[in-house]
């Protein structure tokens, strides 16, 4: 994560992300509570993350805290307990490759290895030209269909090296 | 007797719509309900007759559970679908989310009718990004319909429904870490009591049930209680989704009456891959107790014979392995799923599954000695208490379980392969 102090000049959220973002931010809040915007800031981060290339800031989290009434350690708490959010730069396309046993048994390791030589990146790296980092993840939840990656928002299912080449080709 | 429930549709063209969900007699079950203004005690006696118990994991009896609501005290109270499905070899929820989502609208919808609910949310995991859209659909399509609202169809029940999303971690598909992260927070499991029908979302009264479980309440109620019982056991009723993945032929979600031997699901999942041995089942979802497979090809898929045959129907996540699958290996993979995701909040479990996950690797790497296997069973005892002496975890959630039922379940029944790795450094199926 980065420093602390780096958010202590206080950017308002809407000054760093787009109106559209704050739009889809609002439209979660209006789904709680009045009393409970909080519920909102699994969401909020996410749109925060997406708006800034995949990854959180200190800057970022902050003003969504500042957005939501939240005191800024309750949004770090969130923001590093879930998987999905990021705190260093990755690739345009983020390859997670599911490690859980159904996946497992149907040679997900040697997929993940395969993806790490091809694109000469190890989990947490980005490649050269931006375009792709790697991450194991947990089970996702598509067992039936393993083995699996997930990039952005889309599950690739019943992986050979080869269909995996041609995905990697296709993303642009 | 297959595909009745949840998958009663599937066979339809696009089924998530609400135009196809209709042509099957979608949503007749709640306009009859707000129509007739069914006392809610009748629909929870029906659910009692049918003995659906919880599609989560945990079976526990849903017409029981709605019966702890006291509906009629003022003040909000919420009905939470539990669509965190996240236990490794079960995806199942996510394909009633995907194909019938309107199923679990007006199972919720009536959900929300039978336990005073005016407000639903629908807890998705947030890698379920597909499934999420379908069900933002189906809800708006339910609202355009005035299925869901301020006084739906003039009866005066209000009931709206969101979606929430997740952002990764399994630990939330247990109730109260669901709750807790619902409200904004780190998805810590809540000590209970209170539970959740007295203290809550937001700390008012709150029901939560599983994706197919509420899904399942529609076809329940249309077809009656009695009906749905009969599909299956006397003390499990219906037919029930069940994951089948790993090495078999045709991995797929099949819906099948619970008491259906072993056998024939595994036959529908077109058998063992390439002809080849059952060596192990795991068959309730990766945190119940494995075993070989000659001791469950003649079991019946239920939760009694399962418990007699020494494991459990948990989620239904069937995990088949043929015999080159190294079962040092299989544990390593589970344990590693554990430790990574043990909340931190309980001692024995946050450095409990830390130590089982790497004693499990070095004996997988061959650098194990003799005494670690009695030290895998003693911590996984202090975790996560032990299955076979009936004994519950020593933690606040059932994670602890979780994480131990696998360390003993793979010792008791495939010790030699440990003992092997440990004595030659290398693995007794793959040289």
């Amino acid at each position: 994560m980065a420093n602390l102090r780096d958010g202590l000049e206080k950017k308002t959220l809407t000054t760093l992300v787009s109106s559209k973002a704050i739009g889809r931010i609002d439209k979660w809040i209006d789904k709680y509570p009045l009393e409970q915007k909080k519920s909102a800031v699994m969401a909020a981060l996410r749109i925060a993350q997406e708006e800034n290339q995949g990854y959180l800031t200190t800057e970022l989290m902050n003003a969504v805290a500042q957005y939501l009434g939240m005191p800024n350690i309750a949004v770090y708490e969130v923001a590093t307990f879930y998987s999905m959010y990021e705190h260093k730069p990755i690739g345009k396309y983020q390859i997670c490759v599911c490690n859980s046993i159904s996946c497992m048994l149907n040679e997900s390791e040697e997929l993940f290895h395969y993806l790490q030589e091809r694109l000469g990146v190890k989990p947490g790296e980005v490649t050269q030209d931006g375009r792709f980092s790697i991450k194991e993840v947990e089970c996702l939840g598509a067992c039936t269909g393993a083995p699996m990656v997930m990039i952005g928002k889309e599950y690739y299912e019943n992986l050979t090296h080869e269909k995996m080449d041609k995905i990697l080709e296709s993303l642009n | 007797m297959a595909n009745e429930v949840c998958f009663k549709n599937m066979h339809l063209d696009r089924p998530w719509t609400l135009e196809t969900y209709q042509s099957s007699g979608g949503y007749s079950v709640l306009k009859k309900i707000l129509r007739e203004k069914t006392p809610a005690a009748e629909i929870i006696d029906e659910l009692k007759t049918s003995v659906l118990r919880g599609r989560g994991g945990a079976g526990f009896p849903t017409g029981l559970k709605w019966s702890f609501m006291r509906r009629d005290e003022p003040g909000q109270k919420y009905i939470v679908c539990n669509s965190d499905e996240g236990e490794p070899g079960t995806c199942k929820d996510r394909d009633v989310l995907r194909y019938n989502p309107h199923a679990l609208v007006e199972g919720m919808a009536i959900a929300g009718y039978t336990i005073g609910a005016s407000i639903g949310y629908n807890y998705i995991r947030g890698e379920f990004w597909e499934p999420y859209e379908r069900m933002e659909a189906a809800i708006e399509e339910a609202k355009a319909a005035g299925l869901l609202g301020k006084d739906i169809l003039g009866s005066g029940f209000d009931f709206d429904l969101y979606n929430h999303l997740g952002a990764g971690a399994y630990i939330c598909g247990e109730e109260t870490a669901l709750l807790e992260s619902l409200e904004g927070k780190k998805g810590q499991p809540r000590f209970k009591p209170p539970f959740p029908a007295g203290f809550g979302l937001y700390g008012k009264p709150t029901t939560i049930n599983n994706t197919e479980s509420l899904a399942s309440v529609p076809e329940i109620l249309s077809q009656g209680g009695k009906w749905f019982v009969d599909i299956g056991k006397p003390s499990a009723g219906g037919s029930k989704l069940f994951s089948v993945s790993g090495h078999v032929n045709k991995p797929g979600n099949y819906e099948i009456p619970l008491g259906t031997p072993f056998r024939e699901l595994l036959e529908l999942a077109g058998g063992v891959r390439n002809g080849r041995k059952l060596k192990a089942c795991i068959v309730g979802g990766s945190s119940v107790p494995v075993l070989p497979g000659e001791l469950i090809m003649d079991v019946d898929m239920d939760y009694d014979a399962l418990m007699e045959a020494g494991t459990l129907l948990g989620s239904g996540g069937v995990i088949i392995m043929d015999d080159t699958t190294c079962m040092v290996k299989v544990l390593e993979n589970l344990s590693h799923f554990y430790m990574s995701e043990s909340c931190g909040q309980c001692t024995p479990c946050r450095e409990g599954t830390g130590w089982l996950a790497r004693i499990i690797h070095r004996v997988e790497k061959g650098q194990g000695e003799m005494a670690d296997l009695d030290r895998l069973e003693d911590i996984a005892e202090k975790v996560g208490g032990n299955f076979y002496k009936r004994q519950g975890g020593r933690t606040i959630c059932a994670l602890g379980d979780a994480a131990s039922m696998p360390v003993l379940s793979f010792l008791k029944h495939f010790r030699k392969e440990f003992e092997y790795h440990i004595e030659h450094k290398r693995c007794m199926v793959r040289s």
